[in-house]
């Protein structure tokens, strides 16, 4: 077999920022990102408005900013789970698919670099893109927090919010890297984002109906094990996942994510915080879960990426 | 034009799955800064033979050698050195002409000071240098072939291969276009291979052609070579003549003469073993014919090209 020469991360840089400068000025991306400021801040403002008059009894107050809705609006974790696999999907339905549809691909490709590069640099730029605008969105949070309630965070506070700022990036990235597979198989734009849209409504609303379906099926009438069976087969869900890593961090009272048996409870001092280390080593399966995903779905654009045709 | 050889093909073979065979076996080779023309219909294996000579699709067999190298075990050197300009070209509507041009001279391996010095001149040969500064959806399809050749100025390749160069382009700038490559050639020295079917077009620029047909090169030569291989002779005299006698008997009892065919009503095509025109001249001026011209014409590529692809399908069936 014919061994190729030369680096194949020449010219990564040039796509990276080229793609990170593509994204940050994206219509589409500025849209969504508009969309999630304005409602995520009304969710911060009304939690703020409830946790006021609670200043100072609890010691987590900041990180319930994150969970506490109040009727109608939903909470700020409720907005960004829904939002934040759009802005992935957004940004990756026509990665590649649009250097096909623009004709481009054929003279970038003709440029010294290998066709590595390319998949690698949009995946890097939309990474960054995403992450700096997670990350603004998280001083922005962090910031009205301490206006509203006028209490600085504790170092625990911030290390729970950057964690939560991780899982969700690795969330985005998850349902940017199904936009770009899609973007891939299809030629047509439209169909990769009708492809990505349909899996993401699929996880987030029907397979929790399916899993309860297919746990009752297959539980045999032993409701312990149903009640198992329909927490494994809910966990296929990235969005479920999501949700339990995310009110583990931001909960830290949260001493399970699955069936909690009253054998496992003695000794338990209930309401008491869980050490930051401890919640982590809980939501560790789902940041494995996640990352193992993002490999898979890149494994998989890449195989499918470097087998396609060049020609239009 | 040089005597080093800058492409080397031999006994190149791309073939599919499913037992498609769209590049059979073709071998030729590209002399320094010569313009080749590759002729054949869509689907012949034009474009795949183009994308195997820039190590984007792995060929089957055979081996391919751009200027000493391997386009697919050394791809990086290779495109170093081709600039490549797709039959479908495309840019970056939503960026200028300038950073277009600027995001392929990255890759280059540049400075900020090369790149900008490098795109301005290449703007301005290619008259762009006015609209550096537009978005490119404002460019029409004459200009975006324009600027596709201002890409290949700012990579300053030893070989451009262009695909379909003249596709879509209105008849005044398809002659724009052709004497540009002429002038690069001149100016820069660069080897050349178009790819086309627009025949008269290849035939005015290319110094020798190569014919595709379902995926074999079935012809490669001058025009006047492929001539001579496919008619069996490489003399074609033009006569015309007005006389009080039909010409048509006197012409066709020539000695050399093989055939003649009236043209016009004065005019005939006499196709000959040779240069045959003074003996011509002397019958009909000794007829009593006024003689008013009488001139040597080459085969033309689409008489070539037609001869060639009967040939072709008649070897197939």
């Amino acid at each position: 077999m014919n061994k190729r020469e030369g680096s194949a991360l020449t010219g990564l840089k040039v796509v990276w920022l080229k793609e990170m400068q593509d994204y940050a000025g994206n219509i589409r991306m500025i849209v969504l990102m508009l969309l999630i400021v304005l409602t995520a801040g009304a969710s911060m403002y009304v939690a703020a408005q409830t946790l006021r008059t609670y200043v100072g009894e609890d010691s987590f107050m900041l990180l319930n900013l994150f969970t506490i809705g109040k009727d109608p609006i939903p909470s700020f974790l409720s907005f960004i789970s829904f939002l934040v696999p759009l802005t992935g999907i957004a940004l990756g339905f026509d990665a590649i698919n649009s250097e096909y549809q623009n004709r481009t691909l054929g003279r970038i490709l003709s440029q010294p670099i290998y066709r590595d590069v390319l998949l690698f640099g949009k995946a890097f730029g939309a990474v960054s893109a995403m992450a700096v605008m997670l990350l603004a969105l998280w001083l922005l949070v962090i910031g009205c927090a301490m206006f509203f309630l006028g209490v600085p965070p504790s170092g625990e506070q911030i290390a729970r919010a950057m964690a939560f700022y991780v899982v969700t990036l690795l969330y985005s990235l998850l349902w940017y890297m199904v936009g770009m597979a899609a973007s891939i198989m299809f030629r047509q734009s439209a169909v990769s984002a009708l492809l990505a849209i349909a899996l993401w409504l699929f996880f987030m609303i029907f397979w929790p109906m399916i899993a309860q379906l297919l746990a009752y099926a297959l539980g045999g009438g032993d409701s312990f094990t149903t009640a198992k069976l329909e927490v494994v087969l809910g966990r296929v869900s990235p969005y479920r996942l999501y949700i339990e890593s995310a009110l583990a961090i931001l909960n830290p009272s949260t001493r399970s994510l699955g069936i909690v048996l009253f054998s496992q409870l003695q000794g338990a001092i209930m309401g008491s915080a869980l050490p930051f280390g401890q919640s982590m080593l809980l939501i560790w399966p789902h940041l494995t879960a996640f990352l193992a995903t993002i490999i898979l779905l890149f494994s998989l654009a890449y195989v499918l990426f470097q087998r396609k045709e060049i020609r239009m | 034009m040089g005597n080093e050889t800058v492409v080397s093909v031999s006994h190149l073979t791309k073939q599919y799955r499913k037992g498609v065979r769209a590049v059979d076996d073709i071998s030729f080779s590209l002399r320094e800064g010569e313009i080749f023309g590759l002729l054949g219909p869509n689907g012949s294996g034009k474009t795949t033979t183009i994308l195997m000579l820039l190590g984007l699709l792995e060929s089957t067999q055979g081996s391919v050698s751009i200027l000493g190298n391997d386009p697919f075990r050394t791809p990086l050197a290779v495109k170093q050195q081709v600039g490549y300009m797709p039959d479908t070209i495309g840019f970056y509507e939503y960026m200028t002409a300038y950073e277009n041009l600027d995001y392929t001279a990255r890759f280059l391996g540049l400075d900020a000071e090369q790149r900008r010095q490098r795109i301005t001149a290449s703007l301005t040969k290619m008259r762009l240098s006015s609209r550096m500064n537009d978005k490119v959806r404002t460019f029409s399809h004459g200009m975006k072939r324009r600027l596709g050749l201002a890409e290949l100025l700012v990579k300053q390749p030893k070989i451009a291969i262009l695909d379909e160069p003249t596709q879509g382009l209105d008849p005044q700038s398809i002659v724009e276009f052709l004497s540009l490559i002429a002038s690069l050639r001149e100016s820069e020295g660069m080897t050349f291979l178009l790819s086309s079917h627009q025949l008269d077009e290849i035939q005015s620029v290319c110094d020798r052609v190569g014919l595709f047909s379902r995926g074999k090169l079935i012809s490669f030569g001058t025009v006047a070579e492929l001539g001579k291989l496919h008619f069996g002779s490489d003399v074609l005299i033009n006569l015309q003549a007005e006389g009080p006698t039909d010409l048509l008997p006197l012409l066709k009892t020539q000695q050399g003469v093989l055939s003649v065919e009236r043209e016009e009503e004065h005019t005939y095509l006499i196709k000959a073993e040779k240069d045959i025109r003074s003996s011509l001249a002397q019958a009909v001026i000794g007829s009593g014919c006024n003689l008013s011209s009488l001139e040597l014409k080459q085969h033309s590529l689409n008489d070539i090209y037609q001869l060639a692809f009967k040939e072709a399908s008649n070897e197939q069936t």
